[in-house]
């Protein structure tokens, strides 16, 4: 079996979750969706480590982040396909 | 796998079953606890739970007070108990109400008598509770007899991919087998409150927990200075890949499996609505949790971290797992089941479950935790307001 590099929870998720030690800017990554367990690749644009998240698709300010399926904030910074996912470009809508 | 139908726990008096036989001095407030550990430092195979409150409250705080001492007390992992307090009065009600258990317990107060005589006098009955105990014996207890809680802690994107799940796993199969499950952390579920407020079996049980998490939330909303960075989620969180307080919540979430939740318990209050899953308004800060979950009557406790959290609990074994192998292998002392290979998909949801199934059940029959070996012995009152 191919080394997984990061684990989609659902297939309506627009971000992935890297499961390796980290992943190195333009590497082509084997990821794998739980849900239906089907398997897709991206080329990563930055180094993300273990447990952060990857933009499967642009993303644009004000646009939802979905993991397991659900809302789980918004971004106020516009992201890349392949560019890390964190507190610089993502905030709660709680709170 | 084939789920063992027992584990070898103390039968109590009242018919619960205990996974540890401790013998607690209890102080019923902070300026007993010296005479507390003057007396567990006396008396071998005794435990004292010195914690920082119990004066001048009132109103629900003092009730969540006596229902955390009391509770702690009643729970079956502990074989006989002492209680020192300041002044007769509390001393006496906290012991009047842990009586009702039948287990051997005895209040001492030390105002007109001083710390000395006090510990003298306790002393003698811990020696008479200690010795009692130690000839109680482990026998075969059926796997209902198990009072599991779970809460999560220093979490990371690690937790919600397969620590958290493997729990899950094991409520899944455990439930059916009628044994009786909590969670908390009643902040933690923000963002996934609709989803977790629709897996009440009832109604009344959905209601219940729109309401706990409203008030929740309102209390948050109204003492927030700033969006509660590094509270929720915290540095650790942050650290380990979590962004939002969503992310976490769903996450945590993760922990129930596909179970539905019977009824909203009080912090520290004991169920009454036989097995299943019961869901407790807590704290979502790990000591604070497990002490109320502990109060509640729960006799085994599933703790699955990311990025490490290294608590425990004077009464209940906290076991811990992990998903991160960077944690397994940099915290191994701490971690007692591994399940990192879930993420390199060497090993399976099902497979992890099981392997947790089994540890849970060799600490049941007395296997000590990473955190009792350790010594981790975090007793935390939840403390609702400021005292008069």
């Amino acid at each position: 079996m191919t080394i997984t590099d990061i684990i989609i929870h659902d297939e309506k998720d627009n971000v992935g979750v890297v499961v390796i030690e980290k992943i190195t800017p333009n590497q082509d990554c084997n990821c794998w969706i739980m849900e239906n367990d089907k398997s897709v690749t991206i080329q990563s644009k930055n180094e993300i480590p273990l447990g952060h998240k990857i933009a499967m698709t642009d993303l644009n300010e004000g646009d939802t982040i979905l993991k397991y399926g659900h809302d789980i904030g918004k971004v106020v910074k516009s992201i890349k396909k392949g560019e890390h996912v964190h507190v610089h470009n993502v905030k709660t809508k709680k709170w | 796998m084939e789920i063992p139908k027992s584990f070898l726990g103390y039968k109590r008096e009242n018919g619960r079953a205990g996974t540890r036989n401790h013998v607690i001095i209890l102080p019923v407030d902070d300026i007993s606890n010296a005479c507390a550990e003057a007396v567990a430092n006396n008396i071998k195979g005794t435990i004292a739970l010195p914690h920082s409150y119990g004066r001048l409250q009132f109103g629900a705080d003092l009730e969540l007070h006596f229902r955390t001492m009391i509770g702690t007390g009643k729970n079956p992992n502990v074989a006989a108990v002492i209680v020192i307090g300041i002044e007769p009065k509390w001393t006496k009600r906290i012991v009047d109400a842990i009586s009702i258990t039948g287990k051997p317990v005895e209040g001492f107060s030390i105002e007109g008598v001083g710390d000395i005589d006090t510990i003298a006098k306790v002393s003698k009955k811990a020696q008479e509770f200690s010795m009692w105990a130690s000839e109680k014996q482990r026998e075969e207890c059926p796997l209902s007899d198990l009072w599991i809680s779970v809460k999560c802690g220093e979490s990371d994107t690690t937790s919600g991919l397969a620590s958290n799940p493997t729990v899950g796993n094991l409520m899944d199969k455990l439930e059916p087998l009628g044994v009786h499950l909590c969670f908390g952390e009643t902040s933690e579920l923000t963002g996934a409150e609709t989803v977790c407020e629709k897996r009440g079996k009832t109604p009344e049980a959905q209601a219940k927990f729109k309401k706990t998490w409203n008030d929740y939330n309102d209390f948050i909303l109204r003492e927030a200075t700033d969006d509660l960075s590094e509270s929720q989620p915290t540095a650790g969180n942050i650290a380990g890949g979590l962004t939002t307080i969503e992310e976490k919540a769903f996450g945590n979430f993760q922990k129930i499996g596909g179970c539905q939740f019977i009824d909203v318990l009080e912090p520290a209050e004991e169920l009454t609505k036989g097995p299943g899953l019961y869901f407790m308004d807590t704290s979502s800060a790990a000591a604070e949790c497990v002490t109320l979950q502990a109060a509640g009557g729960f006799n085994i406790h599933l703790f699955p971290t990311g990025q490490g959290n290294i608590i425990g609990n004077p009464i209940e074994p906290v076991i811990k797992l992990t998903a991160n192998p960077l944690t397994a292998k940099t915290m191994s002392e701490h971690i007692d089941v591994d399940v990192s290979k879930i993420l390199s998909r060497e090993m399976n949801l099902s497979q992890a479950g099981d392997e947790l199934i089994k540890s849970t059940i060799r600490v049941a029959n007395g296997r000590l935790t990473c955190a009792e070996a350790l010594g981790h012995k975090e007793f935390v009152m939840t403390k609702l307001y400021r005292s008069a």
